[in-house]
């Protein structure tokens, strides 16, 4: 039997690997091969998919991007013996984009089959649950802390003190909630984790439950993520009926449950207390700090809140250690950060490092630069509230203090490149617009700050009185990042005053052509 | 003797849908999510009718219902197309050329964006990300994710759901 290996990663079926693996088995049985088409996670190399890949006695032989008209000249080569063919990638594993990492969280990334149990297992899965079950709740939350771990969802604080908050909290119910809203243009990890590894994430909340002496969790998921939705509830149940969740796992005196609840589109709900408030059923209403949600988070109870990544990168450093995760890094970055390549760029996908590389690395030697072959202009890192970066700023490392004095930040690793045909001004204008979109409306500044902020950009591109609306934007974006409640209002200058400042020349369009 | 009936108790006789949905989630409170999802998902929209309905099961206010109801883009409170596109505006997808595709999924659809075409077809909305920002631009076809998308390959799509 020859085992056949076809993606169900969202980046697979948008490009249809529902139909390439129907037409896969279809070829063989007319041609009396006998296969098995294992449906695994994505290898993160969204350019080559659909990327099936065939098991021969060397190891996995990838080809790409393959359709559905290419199966049966796939079949005529014998791609199901490795043979070659022009969409042959050769041996995946030995692909540099792959050979290049360092995958910590994605190392079972499009090996295994996410719904698998016994594929989890064979490939270090629960390692890390293991040993936490077997320890004292403060030594889980030592060695988080030890291993440096900050949280992936952008803002960076270390993991370890938030989870010292919530276990030394006294309360007779504490809780773990996922935030699974992954917003931000140009990020995707979250969802390839909850789709391709969804046993990962279920491992490091139940770590964290058992760290904080919590015992019910829930994965906030956006409803823009269907697939990752399904694939969540099947791996819950799975691993429910494994006794990886639920009541004395694995015989011990540990319980937790999880549960999966979907958000409703709305962006502000991935702001930790908007989070909260939507999954008590209310309008994601951002709420004031303090208190913290450490302290009075879910329904008033101490809560550990961590993103996708954070709870993900757990059951590595409880398996390995704090010291073989915090060995990676740079400063007070620690450990690996999966990167995701966006928007113009020619071999987009997840490459996963650790801090410190450059964003001209990432976009040149593993994107291949941009996709329409012209040059790079812009780079938006970090989501809709990342800064613009120019390409005098492409060499600084990815680091989350080095960005933060360069008035950028590495958020939750999302970069997207924008070629020279991009309109700054354009840019900016559409972060005020989405921030009036997304705003809760519950503070000022974000709600009619952004509104104003369309108004006067306008005002700029259109060339009227352009010098003191600049000042005028200037004092606006200074009035949201001072006066916000959250970061909704808060960070949306960033983007704005980064395509000011860097990229004045798309803004002043009417004078010099007046001038001209 | 007549109970007084007050205007909170008027209600149609037919038992609402969404009772017995709410029903499904032990009528927590917590759950109102969830709930006006399966609602949309059951009748093709959250009908303002069923609100009153649900917040009673849930013992919350009426504008509590109703203010979650609306807070959310994803809940129609009006019937939609037979069908929901999802087109992606958000940054990853600008890059790639989205504006241009938003004028041209426009032209060809013969509506603006948050319309619906008037064969009832296709209700044709803006979403902000989808999360296939690495073969942008996106878009999802009712829960179907569709990447590296242009306007023949929109056409195409299309013409699959008329048929």
């Amino acid at each position: 039997m020859i085992k056949i290996y076809v993606p169900r990663d969202s980046s697979a079926l948008a490009v249809g690997a529902n139909d390439v693996a129907k037409a896969i088995a279809a070829e063989a049985a007319a041609q009396k091969i006998s296969v098995q088409i294992i449906r695994n996670s994505s290898r993160g190399m969204a350019w080559l998919e659909t990327f099936v890949e065939v098991e021969t006695a060397k190891g996995r032989v990838g080809y790409g991007p393959v359709e559905v008209g290419d199966v049966q000249r796939l079949f005529a080569a014998k791609f199901y013996e490795g043979q070659k063919h022009t969409l042959c990638h050769g041996l995946v594993e030995e692909l540099p984009y792959l050979k290049n990492q360092e995958r910590l969280t994605f190392a079972r990334a499009g090996i295994t089959d996410p719904v698998s149990l016994s594929d989890y297992l064979a490939h270090d899965g629960f390692a890390g649950l293991k040993k936490a079950l077997n320890l004292a709740g403060s030594a889980i939350v030592q060695e988080v802390t030890d291993s440096g771990l900050r949280g992936r969802g952008g803002a960076g604080f270390p993991t370890g003190i938030k989870w010292k908050t919530v276990h030394d909290a006294k309360a007779d119910q504490k809780y773990v909630c996922c935030n699974a809203d992954e917003g931000d243009s140009g990020t995707f990890a979250d969802r390839m984790v909850m789709e391709g590894d969804p046993f990962m994430l279920i491992e490091g909340m139940t770590i964290a439950g058992i760290a904080a002496g919590a015992t019910k969790g829930f994965i906030y998921i956006r409803s823009e993520y269907p697939d990752a939705i399904s694939t969540m509830k099947k791996a819950i149940r799975i691993a429910t009926d494994a006794n990886w969740l639920g009541q004395n796992i694995q015989s011990t005196d540990h319980s937790f449950t999880l549960e999966v609840r979907r958000g409703a589109g709305a962006y502000i709900c991935g702001e930790e207390t908007a989070m909260l408030e939507s999954l008590e059923g209310k309008r994601g209403m951002v709420r004031a700090k303090p208190p913290i949600p450490a302290l009075v988070g879910l329904f008033g109870k101490p809560t550990i809140i961590n993103n996708v990544l954070s709870f993900a990168a757990v059951p590595y450093i409880l398996a390995n250690g704090a010291a073989a995760y915090k060995n990676y890094g740079m400063g007070r970055s620690r450990g690996t950060l999966p990167f995701q390549l966006a928007g113009n760029i020619k071999q987009g996908g997840l490459v996963e490092k650790a801090f410190g590389i450059t964003l001209r690395t990432l976009i040149n030697d593993f994107g291949g630069g941009t996709y329409s072959g012209y040059p790079v202009r812009a780079v938006q890192v970090g989501g809709p509230l990342g800064s613009y970066l120019p390409d005098s700023q492409l060499d600084l490392p990815m680091d989350y203090e080095t960005f933060a004095a360069n008035m950028a930040m590495v958020g939750h690793g999302g970069l997207v490149v924008f070629d020279d045909s991009v309109d700054m001004a354009e840019q900016a204008r559409f972060a005020m617009e989405f921030c009036a979109i997304e705003s809760c409306g519950k503070c000022t500044p974000c709600r009619i700050g952004s509104t104003r902020g369309v108004e006067v950009i306008d005002k700029i591109v259109a060339g009227e009185d352009r010098d003191a609306n600049l000042l005028l934007l200037e004092d606006l974006c200074q009035t949201m990042t001072d006066g916000s409640l959250c970061a909704m209002g808060g960070l949306t200058p960033m983007p704005v005053m980064s395509a000011v400042k860097h990229f004045p020349e798309d803004f002043d369009k009417p004078i010099r052509q007046a001038a001209e | 003797m007549a109970k007084t009936r007050t205007l909170i108790d008027i209600k149609s006789g037919k038992a609402d849908p969404a009772v017995a949905i709410a029903a499904r989630y032990g009528n927590k409170p917590d759950a109102l999510l969830e709930i006006l999802h399966d609602v949309q998902h059951e009748l093709g929209f959250v009908p303002e009718s069923s609100l009153p309905a649900i917040a009673n099961a849930l013992n919350i206010s009426r504008a509590e219902a109703y203010g979650v109801a609306t807070f959310y883009h994803d809940f129609h409170l009006k019937p939609t197309g037979k069908h929901v596109i999802k087109l992606c505006k958000a940054e990853a997808c600008q890059s790639m050329g989205g504006r241009n595709l938003v004028d041209a999924v426009e032209n060809f659809l013969k509506i603006k964006v948050g319309d619906t075409t008037a064969d009832k077809l296709i209700t044709l909305e803006a979403t902000y990300c989808l999360g296939l920002c690495a073969s942008a631009p996106a878009m999802m076809v009712d829960e179907r994710p569709v990447a590296r998308v242009d306007v023949k390959k929109f056409e195409s799509v299309v013409e699959g759901l008329r048929t």
